[in-house]
């Protein structure tokens, strides 16, 4: 199966994929925030190494994105801050759209009463103002990145529910479905097999801007200090010491928002390009 | 004893309104009653709507009747539940109308064809491959085409991999749901055989559905014609040619296309297929009707037999037959 579905997304969406130069464009950018955080062992420097005689330099050779108040080389903590941004916004996306998927499948494949009750769960979540909820809930707990990844991940997979439970809807009246359902196939089988395959296309996209989401409401949450605590670099941290100095050290500031603007655009590029490779979906 | 009988099924919809509430009834099927023989195809003929597919997937229990029967080889299938059913499942299978929905999108041919293997334990799981292949020799596809996707077939193709599909667990009966319509006429011809020849060799019992009476003719051994979930005539395909004692039956025979251009052609059966959620009184058929009077507007006929095997329900069907286009060459 893993190697089936790997030969239809290279078929179709790849092939699509490559004639779209905003997704291409898209893709790159994120590919760059992988390697960004994948080289950043490699630079050998500490991130929180302070040198107060180093403090506040502005860009140059010597530091590519200059230093901050404490002498901490800012290129260095961008670099560990993408990892804190990727794990983020994969973690969070993946723990909604497991979420997202299990109950809009039990949603959409049972119906009746379990649809009711779990489109009304949805219906209540959906009431909260989500970034006000987090709020909250961080003020109780540890503000610590896992705790913000997992509340990111439970507040925001209601769209992905619906999604997966309209899908259902349609593709459980499917003459295929109906073909597996006359071969005594079982529940487990009819949905992993023949439903979900074919409902996971708009999810995938979804799961893309997803990651974006993740990542601003990650870097507004540390802006505000109730995200990921200092001295653990992350974009939103390094802005709010940027804030104090804008006036003279305008590159704690710019690199940061601009790391922070590019990737969320980057995600978007590419969520929407994967929505266009799909959207003609298999007629040819 | 018959494989299949059907006693007084009845399968009806509720209509909701835009809250949710009750807003009417679509009776599908009603009081439907036949039976099929082993070996023997019975050709199931109606208009769009009429409840012929429907009747097909109560059948199969992919949908649950509201009352009624369903014997198959003698046992009951109504009642069993999804476990007691898997072994009949086996034994009926279905092609379906559209060869492009009814293929999973996601899955290769070769997956396609081991799935019914692999639910019922038919195959070794190391013979697998072979029987795949076996299979779709047999539909005159070959070995190469198991690692390929559905959208790679034409829509004879595809309906090949379907009917490979439903004879995988070498059923005793296949429910057939107008599985060449949607083909081109030269394809039609090619997957009839191949249908034929099948029953032939392992004597299956066909319920061959079709909208009109072109096809239906050389596949049947008898027709049903439903009408609004109905039957309305039910006889051995060579004597509803010959004999139609339903005015509907006549209709659908005058509308047979014929090769001659010059012949001339009655007008079409005139209005629209009345909705099943408001039924008109008495008969089902009587604002079509040309033979239609009083009793009709009031009375609905039952359905019964006026020679040995030909049931009719209609209260002129020795009227019938006035309207009737004779072809050149029948008669």
């Amino acid at each position: 199966m893993s190697r089936s579905r790997g030969t239809f997304l290279f078929d179709v969406v790849w092939r699509q994929l490559r004639q779209n130069r905003m997704a291409l464009v898209g893709a790159g950018i994120v590919a760059l925030m992988f390697l960004m955080a994948a080289v950043a062992s490699l630079t050998h420097s500490d991130p929180a190494a302070i040198d107060i005689s180093q403090s506040l330099l502005p860009p140059s050779i010597a530091h590519p994105f200059g230093t901050d108040d404490l002498g901490r080389e800012v290129f260095v903590r961008m670099l560990y801050g993408a990892r804190i941004s990727l794990l983020v916004g994969f973690v969070a996306v993946g723990i909604s759209t497991l979420l997202g998927i299990i109950l809009g499948s039990l949603a959409g494949y049972y119906g009746g009463w379990i649809d009711a009750l779990v489109m009304r769960f949805v219906d209540i979540m959906l009431c909260f103002p989500t970034f006000f909820l987090i709020l909250a809930v961080i003020a109780f707990l540890d503000p610590s990145i896992w705790n913000i990844m997992i509340v990111i991940g439970l507040t925001s997979w209601m769209g992905v529910a619906r999604l997966i439970r309209a899908e259902f809807l349609s593709l459980r009246q499917r003459d295929f479905v109906l073909a597996a359902q006359a071969l005594g196939a079982s529940d487990l089988r009819l949905i992993f097999r023949h439903i979900l395959p074919n409902a996971i296309s708009p999810v995938l996209v979804s799961a893309t801007l997803g990651v974006a989401g993740a990542i601003l409401t990650e870097s507004a949450l540390s802006f505000l200090g109730i995200g990921v605590q200092p001295p653990t670099p992350s974009w939103g941290n390094m802005l709010i010491i940027g804030k104090q100095t804008l006036g003279s050290a305008w590159w704690l500031s710019v690199f940061p928002g601009l790391a922070i603007l590019i990737t969320v655009l980057g995600y978007n590029l590419l969520g929407e390009g994967i929505r266009d490779a799909l959207d003609p979906r298999l007629k040819e | 004893m018959p494989l299949l009988e059907v006693k007084n099924l009845r399968k009806s919809f509720r209509m909701t309104d835009s809250l949710g509430r009750t807003a009417g009834q679509l009776v599908a099927v009603d009081n439907l009653s036949f039976s099929l023989q082993q070996g023997e195809t019975l050709g199931l003929v109606g208009e769009s709507g009429c409840g012929k597919s429907t009747t097909g997937k109560l059948i199969l229990q992919l949908l649950q009747p509201d009352s009624g029967q369903i014997y198959f080889v003698g046992e009951e299938l109504t009642h069993l539940s999804s476990r007691q059913m898997r072994p009949y499942r086996r034994r009926m299978q279905m092609i379906f109308q559209d060869p492009y929905s009814s293929l999973n999108p996601r899955m290769t041919v070769g997956s396609i064809l081991s799935e019914p293997l692999l639910i019922h334990r038919l195959t070794p799981p190391g013979q697998v491959r072979e029987r795949v292949i076996e299979l779709l020799e047999k539909v005159g596809l070959t070995a190469e085409h198991q690692q390929r996707y559905p959208h790679e077939f034409s829509g004879g193709q595809r309906q090949r991999i379907g009917i490979a599909r439903a004879l995988a667990v070498e059923p005793q009966l296949v429910i057939a749901d107008e599985p060449v319509s949607a083909l081109d006429l030269s394809v039609q011809a090619q997957i009839l055989n191949l249908l034929r020849g099948f029953q032939k060799e392992h004597n299956l019992s066909y319920l061959f559905i079709a909208h009109d009476l072109a096809v239906i003719e050389h596949v049947s051994d008898r027709i049903a014609v439903m009408y609004l979930g109905k039957i309305v005539e039910l006889t051995s395909a060579a004597e509803l040619y010959k004999n139609p004692c339903h005015p509907y039956t006549e209709a659908l025979l005058n509308a047979v296309p014929t090769p001659d251009p010059g012949h001339p052609r009655p007008a079409a059966l005139s209005g629209e297929i009345p909705s099943p959620v408001n039924p008109p009184s008495g008969c089902y058929f009587h604002p079509r009707c040309p033979y239609a009077d009083e009793l009709c507007r009031q009375q609905d006929p039952p359905l019964l037999e006026t020679e040995t095997g030909h049931l009719v329900a209609c209260h002129h069907s020795e009227q019938v037959g006035r309207y009737l286009l004779r072809k050149a060459g029948t008669e």
